[in-house]
């Protein structure tokens, strides 16, 4: 009984808490620009209030238009419940194979450029194009960041990668260190924050995902909201988890289960609160710099991999 | 065993009759398809039920000289390639009973189907021959039965140069391929396979690298792989796209299964170097023919080249699998080499459906030009979402076929990261690396792709009066597509018979197993990796009902209205909604080291001395060929000045070549008598 809320709660933890961590993200960085900004709780406002409002649909737009938020939406809260959140011994039903994660990734990436093109407007389409640029050269960073725990945990699972993580001794962290480092510029490039995009910006010369998204309201931009906000918190429970493991596993039971559940919570706002500082602290790039930081990603991951055999 | 001949003869009555028919459209059509389904479908049901038995039927064809008996041998890597073809092949000709339309009262259908027939049986000859001599007739046959497929439009200029390119590299390969099994033949003394395999156990390493060298030369060629490619991008779009279907999908893969037979079979001592070389290969492909399919913006072209990316992605699990023999690490090489032949089904399902989706398009649109598309998928829906299926799971994108292969061949090559020294190593992790990054590519090429030509507003008027495709089109994109799909929920079933393939072909006796396949998932190197295919698309489907069903309570008194697209005041025309070369020029201007993208400017001017007021303006981009300038000319020229040497000794007198004869003769008495 006790097992099936459990797994019930892994499934609706990232949908249910993610609004609030792109709040608090929010909020850090109004406070660092000296500004109130809104409450932590205004991003969970803003979804109730879309989903309230009618909907305008483009004529030209198709029905990949129409499924792409639900395509999206379900495809973040099918990876939040394989990755491992709080616990390491749930019976998750799913196989979480750190490739599994990062290919539903993309599809979640796939249909969002293509919705971008569907309503043929003028920003759409290069919001697509750019989208894409980005997406497929953080792939190469992304995938052997991830690889390097794998190589060193001698599995490619991420729960197993996170179970052998916590027992590794803390000297073997020193490869694991740039590993993170091509984490993060992965991170940054897949969530669209600085230094590759503004997530607040409405400039056509600059939006690269705000462009793709341009043309929908309503429920179907509230399930696109919400789901880049879980995109955002599934990375940032990939980087806690994985890079700072301790604390996670247990044996299992409700109590436990509690401890551990707020010890994630807590290294996740740390962890979101390094971002928003890291963001507020460097400026946006032009867009055919960002490559050059993406190879240096995969460039830092080779290292890093070179260095652990 | 008569079955087999059987099978042979459904397409040789097949292509004589529709020769016959000629002229009549209807009937040639009708008789040639009719009949290569037919073929198909036996030789289908065959291979699997060979594949299933587990036996391994030789057929052996005797005659009085033994340089003229040859041998059929239908053993696991056989029957599985017979299998892929046929599977493509009874869909291409489905597709084909409706898509030979359009060539009634153009062009000659009885030859196509003629032709067509030969081709696919040519193919199936290919795969189970087991003697040399006659492999190198049917090779031939395959090459020369595609190259009057490739000119078969031989009204447009392009298609005969296309195929003349194609018929040269054809043919230089096959000159190695001759070369490596006289060299075989030099050593072992016999044109049958077993014998070869036996005999050449006790050859030098030199002779036996050399004879790899020559069969990748040989083979290379027809698998495209980089820099041997450069006939596939312009022959495989020439063809009719049932053909190219087949090309592309099935006929390239014939390198794929031969680089298997040598290096697995024949030489199952494969070295080092010769696995590094495939990988590196492998990832060059891979890396290049992605970043080329993304600059081009034919449809068939972009396809084709993406076909020179897959058979990178083979390569990268067979280099895997070479290098893991190599170290007698038989069990890891069963995974790189399941990678391999599972990664050769699905590009051929998927690649197959791709090529008919764009064959649809452009049997409607009557271009092959992406820029000249767009809005498609409002009046082919049905098209529209089976080239959606099939540019998803050649992106590799859960849940479908083209992932679970990729990931399998990602985990032949972590197997490799965590062994053999830091070179090699670092082989495998920049392998790794590069089909990453192909991943990513590929699915940024086919959002480029189905985003210009589907989605959107038409940049054509053409676009206006197109409409579905007729049934046979349809059948055979719904057979691949679905094809596709159970192949990607399936795949730790055809996992577990694939591992009985790679059994047949790596001893992995007294070796523990590496993989554990069930339909449920599939196992790799002890926990290593493990995967659920039908757990993913369940899961998936699930997430999709339960999100849909709650936003459908909580939103359905919500109104949903049309209006247009957000124009910024202005009108909204299709020249403002982004093109393909829009789309793709970020990609070129990064990688513009390895692309060489040119730009040419063209500017008329109302007065030449002013220059303020263009005329007309005009932009020209195009991607500088390295291959041609810096590998083919040069060798062109070798050959060209070696030629003009010879030419010397050509006098033209009778004489004087009967004085060469006399002094040869000498010659070779003398060296006969040392």
């Amino acid at each position: 009984m006790t097992n099936i809320l459990l797994v019930l709660l892994q499934i609706i933890l990232i949908p249910a808490v993610s609004p609030l961590f792109i709040g608090l993200t929010r909020k850090v960085k109004a406070k660092l620009q000296n500004r109130r900004g809104a409450p932590i709780t205004q991003p969970y406002r803003d979804l109730w209030k879309l989903l309230h409002k009618d909907e305008v649909v483009s004529h030209d737009a198709s029905w990949v238009f129409l499924a792409a938020p639900y395509l999206i939406f379900a495809s973040t809260i099918f990876i939040g419940a394989i990755i491992p959140l709080f616990s390491t011994t749930l019976p998750t039903i799913f196989t979480s194979d750190f490739l599994v994660v990062i290919y539903l990734l993309a599809f979640g990436t796939f249909f969002l450029a293509l919705a971008g093109i569907d309503t043929g407007g003028a920003f759409g389409g290069f919001g697509s194009s750019r989208e894409m640029l980005v997406a497929s050269l953080t792939e190469g960073g992304l995938v052997l960041s991830i690889l390097t725990l794998a190589l060193i945990s001698h599995t490619t699972n991420l729960t197993g990668i996170i179970h052998n993580m916590t027992s590794m001794p803390l000297i073997n962290f020193a490869p694991v260190i740039l590993a993170f480092a091509s984490f993060t510029i992965s991170l940054l490039a897949e969530t669209c924050r600085y230094p590759f995009d503004n997530p607040s910006t409405h400039l056509e010369l600059t939006m690269i995902h705000e462009a793709m998204i341009l043309e929908y309201s309503g429920k179907r931009l509230a399930l696109i909201e919400w789901a880049s906000a879980n995109k955002y918190l599934i990375f940032i429970a990939l980087g806690v988890n994985m890079f700072f493991p301790w604390g996670i596993t247990g044996s299992g039971n409700a109590s436990q289960i509690l401890v551990t559940l707020l010890l994630f919570m807590v290294k996740a706002g740390l962890f979101c609160l390094g971002i928003a500082a890291l963001e507020s602290s460097i400026a946006k790039l032009r867009i055919f710099k960002l490559p050059k930081l993406l190879f240096t990603s995969f460039a830092l991951s080779v290292a890093a991999i070179i260095l652990i055999i | 065993m008569n079955y087999f001949y059987s099978i042979l003869l459904l397409f040789t009555i097949g292509a004589l009759g529709s020769l016959f028919l000629g002229k009549k459209d209807q009937a040639a059509n009708l008789w040639g398809n009719l009949f290569a389904i037919a073929g198909s479908v036996a030789g289908l049901i065959f291979s699997i039920q060979t594949l299933l038995s587990g036996t391994t039927p030789i057929l052996t064809v005797p005659s009085a000289f033994p340089l003229l008996s040859f041998t059929f041998k239908f053993d696991q890597l056989s029957t599985y390639f017979m299998l892929i073809i046929c599977t493509i092949a009874t869909l291409a000709s489905i597709y084909a009973l409706g898509y030979v339309k359009h060539y009634y009262k153009k062009y000659n259908i009885g030859v196509l189907g003629f032709f067509y027939n030969i081709f696919i049986a040519s193919m199936i000859l290919v795969a189970t021959s087991h003697n040399a001599l006659f492999f190198l007739i049917v090779w031939e046959l395959m090459s020369l039965a595609s190259y009057f497929l490739v000119i078969y439009e031989n009204r447009e200029h392009n298609n005969i140069k296309a195929g003349s390119l194609y018929f040269m590299m054809t043919h230089v390969g096959t000159a190695f391929i001759v070369l490596a099994f006289l060299l075989m033949y030099s050593v072992t003394g016999s044109f049958e396979f077993e014998a070869i395999k036996t005999g050449i156990v006790h050859a030098p390493s030199q002779i036996t690298n050399l004879i790899l060298l020559f069969a990748l030369f040989g083979f290379g060629t027809k698998a495209g792989i980089i820099p041997l490619h450069i006939w596939l991008p312009s022959a495989h779009p020439a063809a009719p796209t049932h053909v190219s279907a087949l090309m592309s999908g099935v006929m390239i893969k014939t390198g794929i299964y031969m680089l298997i037979r040598f290096s697995l079979f024949f030489l199952p001592a494969v070295p080092l170097w010769w696995g590094l070389l495939i990988l590196i290969l492998g990832a060059v492909s891979s890396l290049l023919g992605v970043l080329y399919a993304l600059a081009e913006h034919d449809i068939k072209k972009l396809l084709a080249y993406h076909s020179i990316e897959n058979i990178g992605i083979i390569l990268l699990g067979l280099g895997s699998a070479f290098v893991f023999v190599s170290a007698h690490l038989y069990s890891l090489a069963a995974i790189g080499l399941i990678a391999a032949l599972y990664h050769t089904l699905n590009h051929a399902t998927f690649k197959a459906l791709l090529f008919m989706g764009a064959g649809s398009v452009i049997s409607e649109t009557h271009t092959r030009n992406i820029e000249e598309y767009g809005g498609l998928i409002k009046h082919m829906p049905q098209t529209a979402l089976f080239f959606l299926i099939g540019s998803m799971a050649i992106s590799a994108l859960p849940p479908f076929n083209g992932f679970f292969s990729e990931w399998m061949t990602f985990q032949s090559l972590f197997q490799g990261v965590l062994r053999f020294d830091v070179l090699t190593k670092l082989t495998f992790i920049l392998s790794a690396g590069a089909l990453a990054f192909t991943g990513g590519l590929a699915a940024a090429c086919f959002v480029k792709a189905f985003g210009a030509t589907f989605l959107a507003r038409p940049r054509n008027q053409e676009v206006a009066h197109t409409k579905e495709p007729g049934v046979p089109l349809r059948a055979g994109m719904a057979g691949l597509a679905a094809l596709t799909i159970v192949l990607g929920f399936f795949s730790g079933t055809v996992t577990g018979f694939l591992n009985k393939v790679a059994a047949s072909l790596i001893n992995l006796s007294g070796t523990e197993t590496m993989i554990h396949a069930q339909t449920q998932s599939v196992n790799i190197a002890n926990n290593f990796a493990f995967i659920s295919m039908p757990q993913i698309f369940i899961g998936l489907v699930a997430a999709l009902t339960v999100v849909a069903g709650i936003t459908y309570l909580l939103t359905r008194t919500q109104k949903v209205s049309r209006n247009i697209t957000w124009d910024c005041g202005s009108d909204l025309s299709p020249r403002m909604e982004i093109t393909a070369t829009g789309f793709s020029r970020s990609f070129i201007t990064v990688f513009q080291k390895v692309l060489k993208p040119l730009k040419e400017t063209e500017v008329e001017y109302d007065d030449e001395r002013m220059k303020y007021f263009p005329k007309s303006n005009a932009i020209h981009l195009e991607l500088q060929d390295i291959y041609m300038p810096y590998i083919y000319q040069p060798l062109r020229k070798l050959v060209l000045d070696t030629a003009g040497q010879m030419k010397k000794i050509q006098v033209g007198y009778t004489n004087a070549y009967i004085l060469y004869i006399l002094i040869a003769l000498i010659g070779i008495l003398f060296v006969l008598a040392l």
